[in-house]
């Protein structure tokens, strides 16, 4: 048998309210992050390394950059004569109206969950960063006889999370009670959405919840089944990051600078995979200054840059200091810039001399094609 | 049969490469790693699809393996189509004897069959040793217009220079009267770059006629094209004016390198109307550490630098930590520089590790005699404290405090 009998599926544009700004024109999943990725490519890599070989990916809306980033899905493997990559966005019916929630979501690709031939499903949002290995998750659904497995983080909750999914379990592992957001800034088991369930199942609860007009995956097909159902929880305890806001968008682009992140996040065994751009390798000319920071192939820095992360084919111009930035694709600084704390988007273009000051708890972000 | 191709091209690829001595005893030359993160077929490759050929043959037949797999299927530089793209061409056994690629002539000889699937009107000959960007479609333009039957790329050189080339002599409308190799008094400037295009029917009667000829070593330059101008072809210089290197010994390798340093150097490589294609290997991002002192260099992503890096290219993985310094030099990838070793003026080949405190290569200005480009082969280690002097090419691993 090729793959692992497991289908996995994608939400591109769950929690794409969480970045305001950043998904005003993309979907969660094709945020950039981490100097060459864009989100979709951790969960999207993490299924393919675990052996994952179909992958569905859900898109509802502002779907251009992320249909130009996925391609065929070749990057990640995912060409193939046999399964490999669906891009699935809204299919129209005949009242035009569009779903609304992930029920909805789930329900408009009824079809595709039963014309698949996999025995179990795994879904996942695309706002997590981590490098998870889901062939340890199967397993244990398997050994626990579980029919639903919650992948968890136990954890101080970050901020901004919504309807965030708190699990209380027993000594097995076993849910025993799920509350959805309890308010508290203390250590949880929280969900990390991401769930494996077996495909019939997915389809029977899918269908359960719409015929009596349910709205809430969370809620109503997980919180309200959980004494119906074995559901279990399984502990992420690798580095994992949940962008729930800016700020923790921020946050997550600033662990990358620490090795150990790096190090978990970034593993040769099971490496994240990226659409490739054909840029020059990084030129550092005579009086670049370049300390604790992350760059791409494509940069051009003539200037000082620190504690920073740059995406591919962004200049930085001498005479500039850069410190505490994140600066995404092909950003054009001119001469004698002055940035701290600033986010820019892709094509942003900052005239010579400018100086722009945000500060550690509100990074300021600058918009797609500004010109400043 | 396949589409008609107008074009095909013919890259020849199954050199040694001697004179690159250690960086070619495991890899074909074009498969050297060049410019911190391309190998030198990816010039040509790039030039083939951006000058509109789609179909490429490359002959292979020293130290194949990089070098396959470095093509695969040819989709890094679209030349994976399903009608054409590159195709790695090996000798091979036919029912009556087998050879070895016997010259360059004979290379393409052999391999007629795989020219006339696409009933080509004219071939491109290239080799995989050269880093340029060149629109063939130019040089072909050239040749339809001429009615040529055979078009040889020459560069400008100073005349000085001129005695180490093959100079071609020609007539104002550059139709080419004489070969010149290598002449002590040369007449002309115009220096072969080993790039010709051929009227396919022509050159294949010509091939033919060489195969059958027991004298003939079966090379385009000594041979071939001698022939063709005896018989009276037609037969034209195109000038081509830009970057061109041939990276054939260390010493160019390593000045190629270290021209992609300098912007007057007239090679480009962040020029998107002339991409040039890669297979990039699957890394996280670059990291420079905090104490790093990181200027005028050329770093790829997965490398790691914690240490001072001037005047350098770093390939994929390369890692260079605190307090090791690296001036003047290439590191290829996966090359390890450890804390406090000083590599200058030097090429360190892929997963080589310099460790602590070693010494390779040194700068002319402290070089009493003999002085040269360091190199260390790949996989090797150069053992703590060891020191490798300018010039030195190094086969096996150094022990540590040894003196090479």
């Amino acid at each position: 048998m090729r793959g692992n009998n497991v289908l996995g599926v994608l939400f591109s544009n769950a929690e794409n309210d969480a970045l305001r700004d950043l998904t005003d024109m993309r979907t969660m999943g094709s945020v950039p992050f981490g100097s060459r990725f864009r989100m979709i490519d951790y969960p999207l890599s993490n299924m393919v390394n675990s052996g994952i070989d179909k992958v569905a990916v859900l898109t509802k809306s502002n779907y251009q950059s992320l249909m130009d980033h996925l391609g065929s899905g070749k990057a990640w493997d995912l060409a193939k004569n046999k399964n490999g990559l669906f891009i699935l966005p809204p299919f129209g019916n005949a009242n035009g109206e569009d779903y609304k929630n992930k029920l909805q979501a789930l329900n408009s690709m009824i079809s595709f969950l039963e014309k698949s031939k996999e025995e179990y499903v795994l879904l996942s949002d695309c706002d997590v960063v981590c490098n998870i290995d889901y062939r340890d998750v199967i397993a244990k659904h398997i050994q626990n006889k579980a029919d639903i497995t919650v992948v968890y983080k136990n954890a101080k909750v970050p901020d901004d999370i919504k309807q965030l999914m708190v699990l209380d379990l027993d000594a097995n592992d076993r849910i025993k009670e799920i509350s959805i957001d309890p308010n508290s800034n203390e250590e949880y088991k929280f969900s990390l959405d991401m769930y494996l369930m077996r495909r019939d199942l997915l389809i029977r609860l899918v269908r359960e919840c719409v015929s009596k007009n349910k709205q809430s995956f969370k809620v109503d097909l997980i919180q309200s089944n959980v004494n119906r159902f074995r559901m279990y929880g399984y502990e992420f305890s690798g580095y994992s990051r949940v962008i729930s806001s800016l700020k923790e968008y921020f946050a997550a682009s600033m662990d990358l600078l620490q090795k150990d992140v790096s190090a978990q996040l970034y593993d040769t065994d099971k490496p994240i995979y990226t659409k490739n751009r054909d840029d020059m390798p990084v030129m550092f000319g005579e009086d670049a200054s370049v300390h604790n920071s992350i760059l791409s192939h494509g940069c051009v820095v003539e200037g000082t840059v620190k504690n920073s992360v740059l995406f591919r084919g962004v200049h930085v111009a001498k005479g500039c200091t850069v410190e505490n930035c994140i600066l995404m694709q092909d950003t054009d600084l001119g001469a004698n810039c002055k940035l701290n704390y600033i986010i820019t988007d892709k094509d942003v273009v900052i005239k010579e001399g400018r100086k722009l000051m945000g500060f550690s708890s509100y990074p300021v972000y600058i918009s797609k094609g500004s010109v400043v | 049969m396949f589409p008609k191709q107008e074009t095909v091209a013919m890259l020849l690829a199954g050199g040694q490469g001697s004179r690159l001595y250690v960086l070619t005893s495991k890899v074909a030359k074009p498969a050297v790693a060049y410019g911190g993160k391309y190998r030198i077929i990816d010039f040509p490759l790039s030039n083939c699809v951006n000058s509109g050929i789609n179909a490429v043959g490359v002959l292979t037949q020293y130290q194949p393996l990089l070098l396959n797999e470095y093509i695969g299927n040819g989709q890094p530089w679209d030349l994976d189509g399903s009608n054409s793209g590159v195709t790695v061409l090996p000798p091979y056994q036919r029912s009556k004897g087998a050879d070895w690629y016997k010259g360059t002539a004979n290379a393409i000889y052999q391999n007629i069959a795989y020219v006339d699937r696409y009933n080509p009107d004219y071939v491109v000959v290239l080799s995989g040793d050269h880093i340029y960007k060149m629109d063939y479609s130019e040089m072909i333009a050239a040749h339809k217009e001429r009615n040529a039957d055979c078009t040889i790329a020459v560069l400008d050189v100073p005349i000085e220079e001129a005695s180490r080339f093959g100079i071609l002599n020609t007539n104002p409308d550059n139709s080419i009267y004489e070969f010149d190799e290598k002449p002590k008094h040369p007449k002309s400037t115009k220096a072969s770059m080993g790039i010709y295009c051929f009227t396919w029917q022509k050159l294949r009667k010509y091939l033919i006629e060489d195969e059958e000829n027991a004298d003939s070593k079966h090379d385009f330059g000594m041979n071939v094209l001698p022939a063709m101008l005896n018989s009276g072809e037609r037969m034209f210089a195109f000038e081509f004016e830009g970057y061109w290197k041939d990276v054939g010994t260390i010493q160019s390798l390593w000045e190629a390198n270290m021209d992609l340093l300098n912007p007057d150097s007239g090679l480009k490589l962040n020029d998107s109307s002339w991409s040039i294609y890669s297979r990039t290997p699957i890394l996280p991002p670059q990291y420079i550490g905090e104490d790093a002192k990181l200027t005028t260099s050329l770093v790829a992503d997965g490398s790691v630098v914690f240490g001072d890096v001037d005047h350098s290219v770093l390939f994929p993985g390369a890692k260079v930590a605190k307090g090791a310094v690296v001036k003047q030099s290439v590191l290829m990838p996966g090359a390890v520089v450890e804390e406090g070793a000083v590599v200058e003026y030097a090429i360190v080949s892929e997963n080589a590790v310099v460790k602590k405190n070693a010494k390779v290569g040194s700068a002319p200005e402290n070089t009493e005699a003999d002085w040269g480009i360091a190199v260390v082969g790949s996989d090797l280690t150069v053992g703590e404290g060891a020191v490798v002097k300018a010039n030195e090419i190094i086969y096996e691993d150094v022990n540590g405090g040894d003196c090479k």
